[in-house]
């Protein structure tokens, strides 16, 4: 039983860490740019909040398939095919929580505003400088929010775990299959199990999440 | 020196400055609320780029045709009007991000300029703790620890209260005297201007219309300031002596001997006093039966009408020019001609709290 769960960490925090990486300076982007793609890019970006997560799982298993110039591509990388492997939910998860991650943070750039850069820039502080000394650490609740939420919500996904990555023990068989899989088996003790530690690990997330809020707001009234 | 063209279109206004600044002293921006005054200065310091701007300091192209320099790599000090403090660093942090990031290491230092603006007990603070007083001088002096070569200030005092304001002035003049960096001063308020500055530049609808050493400008009954009800001569004393007995300060004005209430400052000292035209009234001879004690003969040298009941009458006292608030019924009555020597009687002065090298 401790394999999904492990197993789910894992592919839950590999992601989270990504999408900081990927999600930071998208959100940074979206949060400053007058370009006509913001809006468009920012849609895109939202996708997953709407589309059923079958039918993302579809595309991506289309898109990293063998068949694909993509999914040659990994082949010639990982030295394998993306679905049916950890490497290939990694990639559905990152696409699916990548919103989850980049609203909270585009929201904590937009919120610190302008001026604390330009009081950056004329005291010497290159563009680079400024976004590393400045808006991070300006931006730390909205940073903190995005990673609770892409972790919290990479944790829960079920669809696109089932379209990409099947049910392989300790390669893709991750909790919710897991839970989903003693049910079908009759297994209601391991499925209690599981559920139950679930919500107590959700309630946790909302509970972390609603205090991070109430900090970011305070952080706003400041400025 | 500074040289300077900036011209675009803004949402509510057109701009159109062109100036040409000294490096040295305090000089003020001085205009009506909206009027541009902001936008110049963010145009100084490169966060505002208009598209036809030219901008010459001290023989350093910092924006032509071809050239813009980010503001990140101009040597300039800039304090905000909300001072702007970042909230997630302490007051300590605050001012030492600024020095971190100069290369000049023979700049000022950070005990000599908390020590000049009364912040070391503050130092390790968080900013949201301070009062508004406090958060400006902590911003001021992390503009100074950036070692910069021309120090811009947009309204510094304006988001303070009276009292406040009252409490950073002194640091301000403090500032003027221990370091000789030249600033560019933004503010609506006559007094502050009166106060700090060297030299002024009038703004009007996104043109500088006037500039001129300040004194000298205070003076012209041309300039809108003129029509002021609050429009006052500023002139530079000395303190030559004091009467224990009275109790009274005998100020040196160009060639004229100044008398004001109570001790004023040391002898040999140099101040501001500032005397309101409305506080100065006119004679043909010289009275003798007064209670008024500054009584100067003076020469008229200009003459304008600030509507159909009042003038603006320019006295000549050596180099010095007074400005007396007359009605026009009392300059037809007296027939005052420009030429004409007449005699100023002087009802209050004031203290322009400035110290001078």
């Amino acid at each position: 039983m401790l394999d999904p769960i492990l197993l789910t960490i894992k592919l839950a925090g590999l992601t989270t860490l990504i999408l900081l990486l990927i999600g930071t300076p998208l959100a940074w982007w979206l949060a400053r740019t007058h370009s006509v793609f913001k809006e468009p890019i920012g849609a895109i970006v939202a996708l997953p909040l709407v589309l059923p997560p079958t039918v993302l799982g579809f595309y991506l298993l289309i898109a990293l398939g063998p068949q694909s110039p993509l999914g040659q591509w990994a082949v010639s990388v990982f030295g394998q095919a993306l679905p049916f492997s950890f490497a290939g939910l990694v990639v559905g998860s990152v696409v699916y929580s990548l919103p989850f991650v980049v609203q909270p943070v585009r929201n904590a750039f937009e919120a610190i505003g302008n001026k604390p850069l330009e009081a950056a820039a004329t005291l010497r502080a290159g563009p680079l400088d400024a976004f590393f000394n400045v808006a991070l650490p300006l931006a730390r609740p909205g940073l903190m929010t995005g990673a609770v939420l892409g972790f919290a919500h990479t944790v829960g996904e079920f669809g696109v775990v089932l379209m990409i990555g099947g049910n392989i023990p300790s390669e893709t068989k991750v909790l919710s299959i897991a839970i989903y899989d003693h049910v079908e088996n009759l297994e209601w003790t391991q499925a209690h199990i599981l559920s139950a530690g679930m919500l107590g690990f959700s309630f946790v997330v909302i509970l972390v999440m609603m205090v991070l809020e109430k900090r970011l707001r305070a952080v706003r009234r400041g400025a | 020196m500074i040289t300077a063209r900036f011209k675009g279109q803004f949402d509510d206004f057109h701009l159109d400055a062109e100036f040409s600044l000294n490096m040295q002293g305090v000089s003020a921006l001085f205009g009506q609320s909206g009027c541009g005054k902001t936008t110049v200065l963010r145009c100084l310091a490169g966060l505002e780029r208009v598209a036809d701007g030219h901008l010459l300091v001290d023989g350093e192209v910092w924006q032509d045709d071809r050239t813009f320099l980010p503001p990140h790599k101009r040597p300039i000090g800039y304090v905000f009007q909300d001072a702007n403090l970042f909230d997630h660093l302490d007051v300590k942090g605050n001012v030492l991000f600024a020095q971190k990031r100069t290369r000049d290491q023979r700049g000022p230092q950070l005990s000599d300029i908390s020590g000049l603006m009364g912040i070391d007990h503050l130092l390790d603070r968080p900013v949201r703790t301070l009062s508004g007083g406090e958060r400006q001088r902590v911003a001021i002096a992390r503009a100074l620890l950036s070692s910069p070569r021309l120090l811009l200030m947009d309204e510094p005092l304006s988001a303070l209260d009276r009292f406040s304001k009252d409490e950073i002035i002194p640091y301000l003049e403090k500032m003027h005297e221990a370091l000789s960096i030249p600033v560019v001063y933004i503010s609506h308020d006559s007094q502050e201007v009166e106060r700090l500055a060297d030299y002024m530049l009038l703004m009007e609808k996104g043109r500088v219309t006037q500039s001129g050493p300040l004194l000298d400008m205070l003076a012209d009954p041309k300039l809108f300031i003129a029509k002021s009800s609050k429009t006052a001569s500023v002139l530079e004393a000395e303190v030559a002596a004091f009467d224990d007995a009275d109790h009274l300060s005998t100020l040196q004005v160009a060639d004229k001997t100044l008398y004001v209430p109570g001790f004023v400052a040391p002898i040999g000292e140099r101040r501001r006093v500032r005397i309101l035209a409305t506080d100065v009234s006119l004679a043909r001879e010289k009275p003798s039966q007064t209670t008024i004690l500054n009584v100067f003969d003076s020469k008229i040298v200009e003459i304008a009408a600030i509507d159909e009941a009042r003038v603006n009458v320019v006295l000549e006292m050596g180099q010095a020019k007074l400005i007396a608030r007359i009605t026009t019924r009392s300059l037809r009555k007296f027939d005052f001609q420009v030429g004409q020597t007449v005699y100023a009687q002087v009802k209050g002065v004031s203290m322009v709290e400035r110290r001078k090298k």
